[in-house]
């Protein structure tokens, strides 16, 4: 390359896309849910009782209605994305660090610390996620921390995957060769000319795990594990819902509604990423 | 070479459930409180140490954790899987009656989900671009993002409440003790995991059929008459079958998982729900069997999934 052609931005590609910026405006939409529920700006408090307007529909002064207790559906719903974002963030920024140190360090190191890498993310990949999950929550407690250190567990394993892939194609490239035959230290290799090489992979990563961590948060949470009453969570309220969907419409929906919204979002923007990133897929 | 490969990734696979021996061994070993209080609960208290040490010694719990690994592992290994002390059964007749449960609704649930998935794929790819391809997309996004457990739980509502039908709620049927009961008992959950297998069975079906509509060979069938129904089965989705069995294998496997909240909902005595009822009770031998169970069915079925690939695609070697 002789004349240097100025690359447009991810930012630009992303931007072409529709479902990319339907996701974006989705994900904003429910950090800013949770905003408001982390500054406690709900309309009611979302654990107060009020046994005169149990199972209220929904109406101008209850919006999404109310439960069997009177509390404000719409204000729980509020708190349990906040809770839901908390720990799907949390837990995937430890899968994350952990998962792409532990791949791109047996990628580039190889020999045994990889196979032991390799190894041990092939054990974790052979539960299925919730049940490992399901194990870990009940071996540590309830609390949002346990329950982010237990599905960091369950998703380490795929960063391991993202980074370590790249890695190997990468370190046989001439100018990380070159680099390394010029004397540059492993660690300065490490970070200037192999990671941004697996970023991309890794980003992306990125936003489908928040989604399948705020499913597994959900689950966990339904199964009465995690969150635990009277706090709200998405998945502690459908699994309450259960009893009184048929009755009261309400309780079911607007939770599952929630849900459904931050997960579609996240794997829209997952996609969007996937498609600006990657040189190959942008004109596609 | 052949048989080399077999016997390399047979090696593995041992390697693999090894390590997850140990791992599901060390993770039950840190839950705090023991079988002791997992039975008797807050009566716990009241029992003096020598009392405590001879319940220890009852179940099995008083030797090193090297020792009751090895004890584990040895019967284990034997085909005696424990005995679970709330249910009075040993594990091996428990899981003898779950798993076929489990396996069913496994099976049945991956039938529907790639009949789904490969039916709404083809939709979606004959016109990309299109509003067909659209609507399936978005069923795919949206059968990705629904949670099973609210998928089960609006079924149950609707069907329970509105036409007073649920046959969950009664006894578990075999389908040797009654057939039909059986299915209706098994219909409703299979779809909520067929649903689940249906969106990933979906993309790849879509992706994989607009990557070999372009292929040389398909230009050429569709050159030489061959009816366009014809190409598309025999031409484009033949030569699609390979990332979506490999797809679905993967899926097969999650569908475990998915299983312990759909039983739990559903009321179905598989092996999700034994495993749940067993963590609950810090039974030890019934969750580290089952689990392994649950393990040595899923690294199984990720090689049968690998030596399926290698039959279909020629290629491959």
């Amino acid at each position: 390359m002789t004349t240097r052609v100025k690359e447009k931005s991810w930012l630009h590609y992303y931007l072409r896309s529709t479902s990319g910026v339907i996701g974006a405006i989705l994900v904003f939409l429910m950090v800013l849910l949770s905003l408001i529920a982390a500054f406690k700006l709900f309309p009611h408090d979302p654990v107060a009782q009020d046994i005169e307007n149990t199972l209220k529909g929904p109406s101008g002064k209850y919006w999404f209605g109310t439960d069997q207790f009177g509390r404000d559906i719409f204000s729980r719903c509020l708190d349990g994305m906040r809770r839901s974002m908390i720990v799907s963030i949390f837990s995937v920024a430890i899968a994350t660090i952990v998962g792409v140190t532990l791949g791109i360090l047996g990628g580039y190191f190889g020999r045994w610390f990889d196979s032991v890498v390799v190894r041990m993310s092939d054990v974790i990949f052979a539960f299925p996620a919730i049940l490992l999950a399901l194990a870990i929550v009940n071996s540590l407690g309830n609390s949002w921390i346990d329950t982010s250190l237990a599905i960091a567990v369950v998703y380490t394993p795929i960063f391991i995957r993202v980074a370590r892939g790249p890695v190997l194609s990468t370190k046989e490239m001439d100018y990380v060769k070159s680099a390394r035959i010029l004397g540059f230290s492993s660690p300065r290799i490490l970070v200037s000319h192999i990671l941004p090489n697996v970023l991309a992979p890794i980003v992306v990563q990125i936003a489908l795990s928040l989604s399948w961590a705020i499913l597994t948060e959900s689950g966990l949470s339904f199964l009465g594990l995690g969150t635990q009453p009277p706090n709200a969570s998405l998945g502690l309220m459908v699994s309450d819902a259960q009893a009184l969907a048929a009755f009261a419409w309400w309780t079911l929906a607007f939770p599952s509604l929630f849900i459904t919204i931050a997960v579609v979002g996240l794997n829209l923007v997952g996609d969007g990423l996937r498609d600006s990133l990657d040189p190959a897929r942008r004109n596609s | 070479m052949k048989t080399n490969f077999f016997f390399s990734k047979l090696l593995s696979v041992l390697l693999t459930l090894f390590g997850i021996s140990i791992f599901v061994f060390v993770v039950l070993r840190v839950i705090p409180g023991d079988t002791i209080t997992g039975t008797l609960g807050t009566d716990t208290g009241v029992l003096s140490p020598e009392q405590i040490d001879v319940l220890k010694q009852y179940y099995g719990i008083d030797k090193s954790l090297f020792g009751q690994y090895t004890s584990w592992m040895g019967s284990f290994l034997k085909g005696d899987l424990g005995f679970s002390y709330t249910t009075g059964l040993s594990v091996a007749k428990l899981t003898q009656s779950s798993l076929a449960v489990t396996v069913e609704l496994a099976i049945l649930g991956t039938v529907l989900g790639v009949i789904m998935g490969i039916a709404v794929g083809m939709f979606s790819a004959r016109k990309p671009g299109s509003v067909r391809d659209f609507a399936g997309q978005l069923f795919g996004l949206l059968a990705l993002a629904i949670p099973g457990f609210v998928l089960s739980t609006t079924l149950v509502a609707v069907m329970a409440n509105k036409f007073h039908y649920f046959p969950n709620g009664l006894e578990y049927m075999t389908p040797w003790r009654n057939p039909w009961m059986n299915f209706q008992q098994m219909m409703f959950p299979a779809l909520v995991l067929g649903i689940a297998v249906a969106a990933p069975v979906m993309r790849t079906t879509r992706s994989a059929l607009l990557e070999t509509v372009d292929k040389d060979f398909v230009r050429t069938a569709h050159g030489k008459g061959v009816p366009a129904r014809r190409v598309q089965f025999k031409h484009v989705l033949r030569n699609s079958l390979i990332p979506i069995v490999t797809m679905t294998g993967i899926q097969f496997g999650y569908l475990l998982g998915g299983a312990v909240i759909v039983e739990k909902i559903f009321a179905l005595p598989g092996m999700g729900r034994q495993v749940l009822d067993a963590i609950n009770h810090r039974e030890y031998a019934t969750v580290q069997s089952s689990v392994m169970i649950f393990a040595i069915l899923f690294v199984t079925i990720n090689l049968v999934t690998d030596l399926i690939y290698r039959r279909i695609d020629p290629r491959i070697k």
